[in-house]
């Protein structure tokens, strides 16, 4: 089949969706693939979600230009789209007086890069600031403005903006080949499928070389780096309050230690290079060499909460910068590519500046009849009582509580696969809702989210899956498996 | 919102809480409520299908739906209220219950006394920090039990089993008869935990190895599971290089430990023992807040379900005594775990206690020709001798009321003698 | 001939040792700590038996009935019983205790129903 479209997108991270949001609000046809199956299926949902004030990435680089502008944008769109958003914090710790000159120079760097509100603190203020910081800690860089969110929800509202204004989302969708096409236009290819438009956006991340390098002379190389995290529960008082990060050492980049948005705690990364760009395992070494370095932040460590380890691809060039606009070889070529940390923070800015060059190229008319976006983001977790009786009497399915740990309703996963793009798998609908990713990890409340999905979508139960894939739930009933092959060869001696 | 008051408000109806409810309502209570989240009645035990339940209360094997439904009569017959697909969100400190239920909305529910009985959860694979791939196909064995047993779906072909606890064991036996292959049943100690009857006729009648001193190290599998890697373990549980072995599966079912479900118990402010995870509670399962009582596996993980019962009638009877008498005196000896015992409960007696007080603990390893004994102070109050204790078995020693009373000090100690 | 076996009646858990002749029939045991022991080491290294729970699905209701023998069957029967239980076409309604498959292959065992489904 033949699909046409002025606009494509590849990818639909954070990246790609910032793009379509912006993107939509122009007078064109905007088609995004993703090879996975939901929004966010690559880095996007791995990383640590801290929005970066903006001092360590070099002056005059555009990781350092995009991410200053994009963290001044974040608290705006995050209120217009109702996804969290918690200016926290951070601190870069020195729990060595040789540290200090590192502190310092990333201060200079912060202000040179045009970041607010930098200072160096010494020892008594940051263990007042934060109690359980190792004491042996001698000073920090403060650095007020760094705030968190949840990337995912983020690229889901995003997308779901982006779809409510006429933007066609399409999964499963690899992009093998890329090609000019005659009249100065592209052809993509997946496997069964072409697609056509007269602007190509890469946003592609890990996937992003190889898209550039069949339209291009200039051939980049990418680097597939991996970072493993520790994800803690949140139902006890978390040590800290702010991201805490470390300073680069001999031992090489430190690990941090950070709240999420929504009270977890997150500890990590590794950086390891890999050749398989979608490897996302975890390791033994590599969480073994997070306990190891994060007890210098964090002394009284413990994973005794842990309740996941996960970890994500970043999408590394080996100029260490990001590479965002128009390729200067392919008019009508337009990457983000090399989005890396930190591009989450960058993602609004690029976001905007990559629409406003498309809509140039094209020159495309703004639409004057927008329609705004909210996530549906009342919990009824965070709902007051009245709020919660008020629900209840509004729509039954308030009543029916589908994971107890997380307190989500039924009616809020039907909520989550009706959205503009909606969940259509277990783990859409976990990140969409927060289902399953309480205590018991799904242990409850798996079957009962599996059962609406396959209610309100017509998907039978054995044909879900909880990321897409192969990833089927379930292998059959009891009565295939009874007529079966019976017991099998497994004899009853 | 529905605003009401309840005499006795139990959530859970599993056999806990259908204990409890009988009991209070034995004891003359009128007005009780049992709240239960499921569709049904009967708690964990519509899904044990397996048989085993009841030898010493009923003299008779039943199957878990079987030994429920005894319960369930009875509450029935006494007309004592249910309401089922009801989630309690949470509990106050002055035993104000807040639920609400698609049927019957928000409803706020002020009760003269509470009793626990929530169960417990499974411990997840988070919790074990297992390196690997997030793949489908990995289950607490809980949940594809639930499948199989309740639903009526099968989770997978080829399954490898982590636990050898009790439901590891049975999900080996249950996943085979129901035309699944069980290729292993691995065990990070040196010894399973589950009965031995269940090695034998949930493994060994199978044909289903058993590794000891095995853990699981690596998951792989892009989106669903297609193998695990197994390794062998050293004294400190941690695995030796260059012992791993491989399994081709598509289901990994986790059985490595429950953990009582006390989120609710938390929010009222009731006091949790670290070493049980559940409330610390003295004789009459009261806990540290008053008028709160909590009873089977949410107060302790128990192995018989005729335990619970016992344990959760008591409890029933004392919060019906809480009703009609109020608040008792608060003078307290403590009991400590000794030498080989952990998580006895209760945790506390009455100094006035006047009837027999049945402690229960686990012994902390396997422990042959030993003796259980109590002491108050320096004096020893009484001893029971034991073939066997194991750590898979709870073990008890009763006290009779005369012999506190004749006895001085603030502390009781149990713990386990050598022969 | 020597088959060594455990007891499964308690923790203890003991090693016993059964003689039994050349056709198997039971001889002699030892090892056991108590008559329950001897009894079981008895049946299980001549006549070994076991009771079998499933479930089976039900026509019109979601979730499957679960059964039990009425008694312990032999053992080597257990594939057997288990293909005729595959066989059953059962449907609505189910009481506990109802009687699905009368003496399932001449074992004088039934298969019951140890659930309700209305």
């Amino acid at each position: 089949m033949n699909h046409e479209a002025d606009i494509i997108i590849v990818g639909s991270g954070i990246t790609g969706c910032a793009v379509a949001m912006e993107l939509s609000k122009f007078d064109a046809s905007v088609l995004v693939l993703d090879m996975g199956c939901d929004i966010a299926e690559g880095a996007t949902k791995a990383n640590s979600g801290i929005v970066h004030a903006g001092y360590d990435a070099m002056p005059g680089s555009k990781k350092a230009y995009y991410n200053v502008r994009g963290a001044a944008m974040f608290p705006q769109i995050c209120h217009q789209l109702n996804i969290p958003y918690k200016k926290c914090g951070a601190i870069v710790a020195a729990f060595d007086e040789s540290e200090r000159s590192v502190i310092e120079s990333l201060k200079s760097r912060g202000i040179l890069n045009g970041v607010q509100h930098l200072s160096i603190i010494e020892r008594d203020a940051v263990l007042k600031m934060e109690p359980n910081i190792n004491p042996q800690v001698v000073c920090a860089l403060n650095v007020p403005d760094s705030a968190i969110v949840s990337p995912y929800e983020a690229a889901f509202a995003m997308a779901d903006f982006a779809a409510l204004n006429g933007v066609t989302f399409m999964f499963n969708f690899s992009v093998h080949k890329v090609e000019r096409n005659d009249d100065k236009g592209f052809v993509l290819s997946t496997e069964n499928e072409s697609f056509y438009c007269k602007a190509l956006i890469n946003c592609a991340g890990s996937g992003g070389a190889d898209i550039h390098n069949q339209l291009t002379e200039q051939q980049l190389h990418m680097i597939h780096r991996r970072g493993q995290y520790y994800l803690l529960d949140r139902s006890v008082s978390q040590p800290f309050s702010r991201t805490i990060f470390q300073c680069p050492s001999s031992m090489g980049k430190g690990v941090l230690i950070s709240p999420t948005v929504h009270g977890n705690l997150l500890m990590g990364p590794t950086a390891e290079d890999i050749n398989e760009p979608l490897d996302t395992a975890t390791t033994a070494q590599g969480l073994s060499e997070i306990l190891a370095k994060a007890v210098r932040t964090w002394p009284s460590l413990s994973v005794r909460q842990n309740i996941t380890n996960f970890s994500g691809i970043r999408a590394h060039l080996e100029s260490n910068d990001f590479i965002v606009g128009q390729n200067p070889e392919v008019p009508g070529f337009f990457e983000a590519v090399g989005i890396e940390s930190p591009g989450l923070s960058s993602a609004p800015a690029i976001g905007q500046d990559l629409s406003a060059q498309v809509a140039e190229y094209l020159s495309l008319k703004r639409k004057t009849d927008t329609v705004s976006y909210k996530a549906p983001n009342k919990s009824f977790h965070d709902m007051s009582v009245g709020e919660k009786a008020s629900a209840v009497e509004s729509d039954s399915a308030y009543g029916h509580i589908v994971c107890r740990c997380e307190m989500v309703t039924e009616a809020e996963i039907r909520a989550a696969i009706n959205r503009p793009v909606g969940a259509r798998t277990i783990d859409g609908v976990k990140r969409r809702t927060r289902a399953g990713m309480g205590r018991c990890q799904g242990g409850f409340c798996l079957p009962r989210v599996a059962d609406i999905i396959s209610e309100e979508t017509g998907i039978p139960l054995e044909q879900v899956t909880k990321d897409g894939g192969n990833s089927y739930l379930l292998s059959g009933t009891v009565e295939s498996f009874l007529k079966g092959e019976s017991i099998h060869d497994q004899t009853v001696c | 919102m529905i605003r009401r008051s309840v005499d006795i408000v139990i959530i859970g109806a599993g056999p806990a809480g259908l204990a409890a409810a009988i009991a209070a309502r034995n004891s003359g209570i009128e007005s009780i409520l049992i709240i239960e989240r499921e569709k049904e009645a009967g708690g964990i035990l519509r899904q044990c299908i397996h048989n085993g339940f009841g030898l010493h209360r009923f003299k008779e094997e039943l199957t878990g739906p079987e030994y429920a439904q005894r319960d369930i009569d009875t509450v029935n017959h006494l007309q004592i209220p249910v309401e089922c697909s009801t989630t309690v969100l949470s509990v106050s400190e002055d035993r104000s219950v807040l639920c609400v239920s698609s049927e019957k909305g928000l409803q706020r529910i002020q009760a003269g006394a509470v009793i626990l009985a929530m169960g417990c959860r499974e411990r997840p694979r988070g919790a074990l920090c297992t390196p690997g791939t997030r793949c489908a196909g990995i289950y607490s064995a809980g949940t594809a039990q639930r499948f199989v047993n309740l639903e009526g779906y099968m989770p997978g072909k080829r399954v490898v089993i982590l636990g050898s606890g009790d439901i590891g064991l049975i999900m080996a036996r249950r996943m085979t008869l129901q035309g699944a292959r069980v290729l292993a049943c691995v065990e990070i100690m040196p010894y399973s935990s589950g009965l031995n009857r269940n090695i034998v006729q949930c493994l060994q009648d199978y044909d289903i190895p058993l590794y000891l001193n095995h853990t699981v190290t690596d998951i792989r599998g892009r989106n669903r599971l297609e193998g695990v890697t197994v390794s062998e373990v050293d004294a400190n549980r941690k695995p030796i290089p260059g012992t791993e072995m491989s399994f081709d599966c598509d289901t990994l079912l986790l059985s490595c430990g429950l953990i009582p479900e006390n989120e609710l118990s938390i929010g009222a402010g009731v006091s949790l023992s670290s070493a049980t995870s559940g409330a610390v509670v003295d004789e009459t399962y009261e806990t540290s807040v008053s008028g709160i009582f909590a009873c089977g596996n949410v107060l302790h993980v128990h192995d018989l379900v005729d335990h619970v019962s016992e344990e959760s009638y008591q409890a029933g009877l004392s919060a019906a005594a809480y009703i009609r008498k109020g608040k008792h005196n608060p003078s307290f000896i403590s009991v400590v775990d000794g030498e080989g015992v952990r998580g006895t409960v209760p945790q506390k007696i009455h100094t006035d206690a006047d009837q027999p007080v049945r402690l229960m603990f686990r012994p902390s390893q396997v422990f042959r020709n030993s003796t259980i004994v109590v002491e108050r102070g320096d004096n020893e109050l009484t001893r029971k001798k034991a073939m066997i204790l194991t750590p898979g078995e709870m073990a008890d020693i009763t006290l009779k009321p005369d012999i506190l009373n004749r006895s001085e000090g603030n502390t009781l100690t149990v713990r386990i003698e050598r022969n | 001939m020597e088959q060594m076996i455990t007891c499964i009646n308690c923790p203890l858990g003991c090693r016993m040792e059964v003689k039994l002749s050349e056709s198997g029939e039971f001889l002699s045991v030892s090892g056991n700590t108590c008559p329950r022991g001897a009894a079981y080491a008895k049946q299980e290294c001549t006549q070994p038996e076991r009771m079998i729970t499933a479930v089976v699905p039900v026509t019109g209701s979601r979730t499957p009935l679960s059964i039990k023998t009425s008694s312990p069957v032999p053992k080597f029967l257990i594939r057997d019983i288990m293909n005729e239980i595959g066989l059953l076409s059962l449907s609505l309604p189910v009481v506990s205790g109802q009687v699905i498959i009368h003496d399932v292959l001449h074992t004088g065992s039934d298969i019951i129903a140890t659930r309700n489904i209305p």
